[in-house]
């Protein structure tokens, strides 16, 4: 059953120019037609890389930022259609927990303030005694001992500090948690505690996850459910697993080839694709497919005049590419001279970056796939 | 190994005592840092001289300031002075005692400054306040009503704030009272931008986003968050606008425009004073000079360290 529904949720920020008077000059694409559901007591994890509109979605499912259009289903609600202090009332079933554990802090207040807060602005808890009596229970549960109580953020380490984050979310008794990337402020030691925390607190207290990261490993461990965002729009989503085994935009077989394999003979034979070229400005993105500037395996047609929808290909993985099938059976390869140049790595020359060709000496156990442009395979 | 085991169970015993040692609010730290420093000691102890002074000057004056020695004046060592060697610092061009002169004037020179900073505070915060507010959390309307506020205020600052003063000066006539008007009026687009823009910059920041996510109304999120926070940097500045307002106070006098009550001594007064006889008697130019510039140095190293105290930046 799904909790949360969004549907072809946008977000464009004006670009507003003028001396005296502001006008509008263009827009930003951050979100540009986003649809996925997120089912009650699952963890979905949304993954791309920075700029690609993935915060905003998080903090536009909570109207922290205005939707465009679009409608937010939470639990039979659309939150994008209510008024502002319904959608206030609102926020006890969605909390949010932020990238930047002291940021989201305010440094003059202590904990206990932090976490009452939430409390009295949704009238729970009778008076002061009662809410420190739950506030203490939540401490508990995010593994932090109570004399944390009357101290400041900045006198926490930085997973202590996220504790404290997570516990102000936990205090309202959400139904949903939205996760901005909930670690990678953290050292990576720090990381897994806080990611089994997380995992805990989901079997005990009945939680639902949107977790938004950009990395792979972390979403991969956390998530039912994946869906790869490029430009403001999602490109392919699936379970955890079969994403992660079969990977079919080519923009996600990119992202999978950047993970490093703790395995050296492997992690030097397999096949890297090291993407070309920025992310297109979200303020003028490209015609067509999002991702065709960037791609290896762009085709003549379609892929610049016709923007693919994402299609079920069974098992609940969608894919938003007019060519999935070709590349995923091998008919088509990384190499039409109309694709930008771009270098699989055989990992033994170039550094990322190098001319395609540079550096003739290739191991001769592994395959050199030629990509220079004009030289099809 | 054993000195090595030694060294960190010392270095855990410092760290648990100072986890028990309670919490440390952002002021209470920014005060301790303010002790350590040794620029706002320097300065808080010319403020304390000086305001001491502002006090209790009218009583250790040794003459009444305005009791004349008249015949007997002349210039002798660069100032005027009498046939009695009692006047510490001289006499002026009218034969009045000169100290008792400075500890009298004292009082109305900080009177001027606190007055003028006062007003230029209250109604530059309120402003800004407002303004900031109602661009951050108000839609649309709100951007509305602080463009048109800022638009007014970018022209009052883009005026000289001396020919601001001047006018203000010139239109209101001469008293104690339009001083301080016209040099206060002269500090509320300062303060006022500088609250509001300070206020933004906390609006945008992750603790009020999360606050606005925990579903916290919109008037304590201003209350409780922006504002507390806003207020460091308008704080330094109503600290660094007193050696200012000092300095512009001495400026009206010394155009002409300043209080012209002369049984009041006023510093910047004293100074115009001097200006005539600054051939022949430059000392008495230089004594109420030196206040002003040591009373204004005094705040301004103050400001100039508690700025550095609230540095979030340097926060340990």
């Amino acid at each position: 059953m799904s909790l949360l529904e969004l549907d072809d949720v946008k977000v464009h920020f004006p670009v507003k120019r003028g001396i005296l008077f502001d006008r509008t000059v263009g827009h930003v694409y951050a979100v540009d037609g986003v649809s996925l559901s997120v089912t009650a007591g699952q963890t979905y994890g949304l993954v791309g890389e920075s700029g690609c509109g993935k915060t905003t979605l998080g903090r536009a499912v909570l109207r922290l930022t205005d939707i465009t259009s679009g409608s937010v289903v939470f639990d039979g609600t659309d939150l994008a259609q209510l008024p502002e202090e319904e959608m206030r009332r609102a926020r006890r079933r969605l909390q949010m927990v932020f990238q930047d554990p002291l940021g989201s802090l305010n440094p003059r207040q202590n904990i206990e303030s932090i976490l009452a807060e939430g409390m009295a602005a949704h009238g729970i808890g009778a008076d002061r005694a009662e809410r420190r009596e739950r506030i203490k229970e939540i401490l508990t549960k995010v593994g932090l001992p109570h004399s944390a109580l009357s101290r400041y953020p900045h006198e926490f380490s930085g997973g202590q500090r996220q504790r404290i984050g997570i516990a102000r979310a936990l205090v309202l008794q959400p139904d949903v948690i939205i996760c901005d990337e909930p670690v990678s402020a953290l050292d990576v030691s720090i990381q897994a505690q806080v990611i089994n925390l997380l995992e805990e607190l989901q079997e005990s207290e009945g939680l639902t996850y949107l977790v938004i990261a950009h990395d792979l490993a972390v979403v991969r461990h956390i998530s039912d459910v994946i869906g790869v965002m490029y430009l403001g729009s999602l490109v392919e989503e699936a379970p955890s697993d079969a994403l992660y085994a079969e990977p079919r935009h080519p923009y996600t077989r990119a992202l999978m080839s950047a993970v490093p394999v703790p395995d050296p003979e492997v992690e030097d034979r397999r096949e890297r694709i090291l993407l070309r070229g920025d992310l297109p400005s979200p303020a003028s993105p490209p015609a067509g497919c999002r991702f065709h500037t960037r791609c290896p395996w762009r085709q003549p047609t379609r892929c610049d005049t016709e923007r693919p929808a994402l299609a079920d290909i069974g098992g609940g993985h969608r894919v938003a590419c007019h060519w999935a099938a070709e590349i995923a059976d091998g008919s088509l390869r990384p190499t039409s001279e109309l694709a930008p140049p771009v270098l699989v790595d055989t990992g033994t020359d170039g550094e990322p970056g190098t001319d395609p060709g540079a550096g003739e000496d290739t191991d001769p156990g592994t395959e050199r796939k030629e990509t220079a442009a004009g030289t099809p395979a | 190994m054993s000195t090595k085991t030694a060294k960190i169970d010392r270095l855990a015993e410092l760290t648990a005592q100072r986890e028990s040692a309670g919490g440390a609010s952002l002021w209470t730290e920014a005060l301790r840092r303010l002790r350590s420093s040794k620029m706002a000691i320097i300065g808080a102890v010319v403020i304390g001289v000086f305001v001491l002074l502002a006090i209790v000057g009218p009583w250790i004056a040794p003459y009444n300031p305005l009791q004349q020695w008249r015949g007997e004046v002349f210039i002798n060592q660069n100032i005027f002075v009498g046939s009695r060697s009692e006047n510490w610092l001289g006499l002026d061009h009218l034969g009045r005692d000169q100290l008792s002169r400075m500890l009298v004037g004292a009082r109305q020179t900080l009177l001027v400054g606190v007055v003028a900073t006062l007003l230029g505070f209250t109604v530059g915060a309120l402003i800004g306040g407002l303004s900031g507010a109602a661009l951050a959390f108000g839609g649309k309307t709100g951007q509305r009503i602080d463009t048109a506020v800022m638009r007014f205020i970018d022209m009052v600052l883009a005026l000289p704030s001396l020919l601001l003063a001047v006018s203000i000066a010139a239109i209101m006539g001469q008293s104690l009272t339009t001083v301080m008007i016209a040099v206060g009026v002269v500090q509320i687009p300062v303060f006022a931008r500088l609250l509001r823009g300070s206020m933004l910059a906390q609006a945008g920041s992750d603790y009020v986003l999360a606050a606005r996510s925990l579903g916290v109304r919109r008037r304590r999120i201003v209350t409780a968050h922006v504002l507390p926070n806003s207020l460091g940097p308008v704080i330094v500045q109503a600290t660094l606008a007193l050696a200012t307002a000092i300095i512009e106070a001495a400026a009206l006098s010394y155009l002409g425009l300043g209080n012209p009550d002369a049984a009041q001594p006023e510093w910047g007064v004293m100074l115009v004073q001097a200006q005539p006889y600054f051939d022949h008697a430059p000392m008495m130019a230089l004594y109420p000079a030196l206040g002003i510039i040591i009373t204004a140095l005094g705040f301004t190293l103050l400001g100039e360290a508690m700025r550095e105290a609230l540095d979030p930046k340097l926060r340990s």
